[in-house]
């Protein structure tokens, strides 16, 4: 009994311990547990968290609750046997069918924005621009009024002579490509990022925009998405790509149109 | 089938040396105990490691003079590198996945009791027995080794995902000869692994005694058999790809570097490479490597559960079905590991699918331990204690994990602290538990004296509180987008309001760490000075405590045993004691 009790007081001091923190958590909560989304995916995306939140917080707490009170109300007392019993199964199937259910109808539900963002075509009108990955660092690239990329070669790049990417000066489509270090969309336009790498694995992720995917070398890999907020976003690396990897941002800036147009134009000057 | 074991294990004297009894030993139990001294030193040094790392993420740029002394290079003037910090990531996660959940479960508790167990009287292959110890030892001194060579222990994460980890020293320090006693290390790792793998599925279909049919094993000595059939399936695959990366880096071969690369303006001349192919190659090991790690917990809490309710485990059946059903998905979700690698999406929805259905053989144990409890008569001692965590952890880490078998909210959450608090806890310390659950439960039996049960009470309260005080926190870190494998957080403007929260965790952590030594004082001091134990101090059915504690070398004294029913029959009605022993004879007909 004393035992009993004492293992509810270390549970109680684990939820103590927790609400404490939950003030603080609330107060982020507006901002930080999970920002306020700036694409059209990431509402589905949060939408989904949060049934998939709702699910399995009825599971665990259902769980943790029979557990607490199975080991409470069964512990161990004078006169009381235990129940000879092996089991039922009545009962395995009943919860194996429940959970299955349960659990199918509510991954399925997800599918569809996963659809959205990576096997779904972008629509015609959609902004390509290209991401090229590198120890520490994040090469933007813009087609250019010709709406083509150069062709890049990897033995002339050159970090030092301004040509991280090795475009070939030979190409004419090449000419008006615009290379940057910090990345800038419409708001409410189709995006279609197109992500490389020079060296290692990186991952280009935005968390105000739910993005996120790997940048493996030798490979182009798509991403579309449409920002529907304007502002400022911390693009961070998220695959581990050596010593600098907790040092490899960049911004992304959602602008408004005429934001864009003109920031289009004030890149072209240099 | 117990003829031929019987015939084959006739001569089995006892060595009287002390190099052939404790050092170069044949003797199962002694190999498990060695496997599960080096997991505890691994322990130890992983946990240690941790320190340092939940230290830097609070308070970067810190001088521990202590740290100087020890890796004047890695950390000049006692302050920690990012490199530095990354090494320490690599070998606290390499150490503790391979060297203290792969090897004191399996290793340890497998070798010592899955032969008592099914009453035979050693290993079919004592030989091969210590050698896959002696081989484990050496590919953790390999390990180890990389602390101290030129450039440091390897940065690229317990994953080692090539490119990074196939370049060589300019992608990064400890790339060189670092990576390169990694990749050594877990390819001798994975032969020992091997060996011990096909040890125990022999053992466990050959040498059980008469009357030990498959329905009467304990649920340890199946969790013990599955893990070993997912070893045998799953190491030989990473030893491959081990090779692979070995020839990448060494012998000009290219089957994870593709063409093109450029590093630090250098040109690598390789082409036509993959790196997804390591990431396939690596997870198709390294999802039922999960499983090797938690299924022999799961056994050993299916054996205190039932053992201290008094009561027959629920659904026994049903439990051998679902260990079975978990091994063999086991196999086929690896890809939810590379929801976000640019892998085919399509592929992502399988992968996704079939991690659901897992998810059901799992709810079914989870189901069959509460069922268990029901009605019984709970003895919380403190391996029941630990047994019971084991299934809160159980529970909190699966429910977790439903959030990451959605490429869509994977999308969010992959690599943030969300996925470490995940497979900590459901990896890391439900195993541990397990661990735990089993070192205070059959300690009695291994070493012949009793641990504390007060301090051992103690132990798991500390123990329980701190590691949700630790992981649940870290999931809110996931939910604010934190990414994993960062050294420190000063250089994100969205991480900064977060150090309040890695502060409460590090605080956790360490009182955690620190109770670890009433854990450790109540072992090695009931090691010489417990209460000498009985044959059956917990009143147990199966067969390990029908022998003497510790057992004679052969086990059984020359006279194996002989099953007459299942390993779970508490309370029988009309039986005298509320435990009826496996070797009971004149089962009532029912």
């Amino acid at each position: 009994m004393l035992l009993a009790i004492t293992i509810w007081i270390f549970t109680l001091i684990t939820v103590i311990l927790f609400t404490d923190l939950v003030p603080e958590m609330l107060e982020l909560a507006s901002g930080q547990w999970f920002p306020e989304t700036a694409s059209v995916h990431g509402a589905i995306v949060d939408a989904q968290f949060f049934n998939t939140l709702m699910v399995t917080g009825v599971v665990f707490v259902l769980a943790q609750v029979a557990l607490g009170y199975l080991v409470f109300r069964y512990r161990e007392r004078p006169g009381q046997t235990a129940y000879y019993y092996h089991g039922s199964n009545k009962m395995e199937w009943a919860w194996t069918a429940a959970t299955t259910v349960l659990f199918f109808v509510m991954v399925s539900m997800g599918y569809g924005v996963w659809l959205d963002v990576y096997v779904h075509a972008a629509p015609e009108d959609a902004i390509q621009i290209e991401v090229t990955a590198q120890q520490f660092a994040w090469n933007i690239r813009y087609p250019g009024p010709d709406g083509q990329f150069g062709i890049v070669r990897p033995e002339l790049i050159d970090d030092a002579a301004g040509n991280p990417l090795g475009l070939d000066p030979q190409d004419p489509t090449g000419e008006d490509d615009l290379v940057v270090p910090t990345m800038a969309i419409p708001v409410n336009r189709p995006i279609e990022l197109i992500l490389r790498s020079k060296d290692v694995t990186h991952n280009f992720s935005v968390r105000e925009l739910r993005l996120k995917q790997d940048t493996v070398p030798g490979m182009m890999i798509p991403l579309r998405f449409t920002a529907t907020k304007t502002g400022k976003y911390e693009i961070a690396c998220s695959e581990l790509c050596g010593m600098g990897h907790h040092r490899m941002r960049s911004f992304l800036d959602v602008l408004s149109d005429q934001g864009y147009a003109d920031w289009l134009e004030d890149q072209s000057e240099f | 089938m117990a003829d031929a074991a019987q015939t084959s294990h006739a001569v089995h004297e006892a060595p009287t040396g002390f190099i052939r009894k404790w050092v170069f030993s044949t003797d199962h139990k002694v190999i498990g105990i060695q496997y599960f001294f080096l997991a505890l030193f691994s322990v130890l040094l992983g946990m240690f490691l941790s320190i340092f790392i939940r230290f830097n993420l609070v308070w970067p740029g810190t001088e521990i003079p202590l740290l100087e002394t020890f890796f004047p290079v890695g950390a000049p003037g006692g302050v920690m590198t990012p490199e530095f910090y990354l090494a320490f990531l690599t070998m606290h996660g390499t150490i503790m996945v391979f060297f203290v959940l792969t090897t004191a479960p399996q290793g340890g508790f497998g070798n010592y009791f899955l032969p008592i167990q099914i009453g035979a009287d050693d290993m079919a292959f004592p030989t091969l027995n210590m050698l896959s110890f002696w081989l484990t030892f050496v590919a953790l001194v390999v390990l180890l080794a990389a602390f101290f060579v030129t450039g440091g222990a390897p940065i690229s994460g317990w994953t080692a995902y090539p490119p990074l980890s196939a370049l060589g020293e300019i992608a990064g320090p400890g790339l060189g000869t670092g990576q390169t006693l990694w990749i050594v290390s877990i390819a001798i790792f994975c032969v020992a692994a091997l060996l011990g793998a096909l040890n125990f599925i022999t053992t466990t279909i050959d040498m059980r005694t008469e009357g030990m049919t498959l329905m009467r094993m304990p649920l340890t000595v199946w969790s013990w058999f599955v893990t070993a059939i997912l070893g045998l399936l799953a190491f030989g695959v990473l030893l491959a790809a081990g090779i692979l990366l070995l020839m990448d880096r060494s012998a000009g071969t290219s089957f994870f570097i593709p063409g093109g690369l450029v590093v630090s303006d250098q040109i690598i001349d390789h082409k036509g490479g993959s790196p997804l192919l390591w990431q396939h190659l690596f997870w198709f090991f390294g999802h039922p490597e999960v499983y090797i790690a938690i299924l022999p917990g799961m056994g050993v809490t299916s054996q205190l559960l039932s053992t201290f309710s008094r009561k027959p485990i629920f659904g026994y059946r049903a439990m051998v079905y679902a260990l079975f059903g978990i091994g063999i998905l086991g196999f086929m979700v690896w890809g939810h590991h590379m929801f976000m690698s640019g892998m085919s999406p399509y592929t992502a929805i399988f992968f996704s699918l079939m991690t659901t259905v897992i998810a059901v053989p799992s709810a079914i144990k989870t189901f069959n331990w509460l069922g268990t409890l029901w009605r019984g008569n709970v003895r919380l001692t403190t391996p029941m204690l630990f047994a019971v965590g084991f299934v809160s952890l159980f529970v909190t880490g699966g429910v977790s994990g439903l959030f990451l078998n959605q490429p869509s909210t994977d999308i969010y959450l992959h690599d943030t602290y969300f996925v470490v608090a995940h497979f900590h806890i459901i990896m890391g310390v439900a195993a541990i538990f397990g661990i735990f659950g089993g070192t205070y439960y059959w300690f009695s039996k291994m070493f012949g004296r009793q641990m504390s049960e007060f301090w051992g009470k103690v132990h798991f309260g500390f123990t329980f509180v701190g590691v949700y005080a630790i992981f649940t926190p870290m999931h809110f870190l996931g939910m604010a987008g934190n990414p994993r494998r960062y050294p420190e957080l000063t250089g994100f403007d969205f991480l900064e309001p977060l150090a309040s929260i890695h502060l409460f965790i590090t605080i956790a952590a360490f009182i955690t760490i620190a109770s670890q030594l009433i854990f450790l004082i109540n072992f090695f001091w009931s090691l010489f000075k417990g209460k000498k134990a009985e044959i059956n101090p917990w009143q147990a059915t199966t067969l390990e405590w029908e022998i003497p504690s510790p057992p004679p070398h052969d086990n059984f004294a020359g006279k194996l045993p002989v099953v007459y029913r299942g390993a779970y029959e508490y309370s029988v009605p009309g039986e005298p004691l509320d435990y009826t022993m496996q070797t009971a004879p004149n089962p009532p007909e029912s």
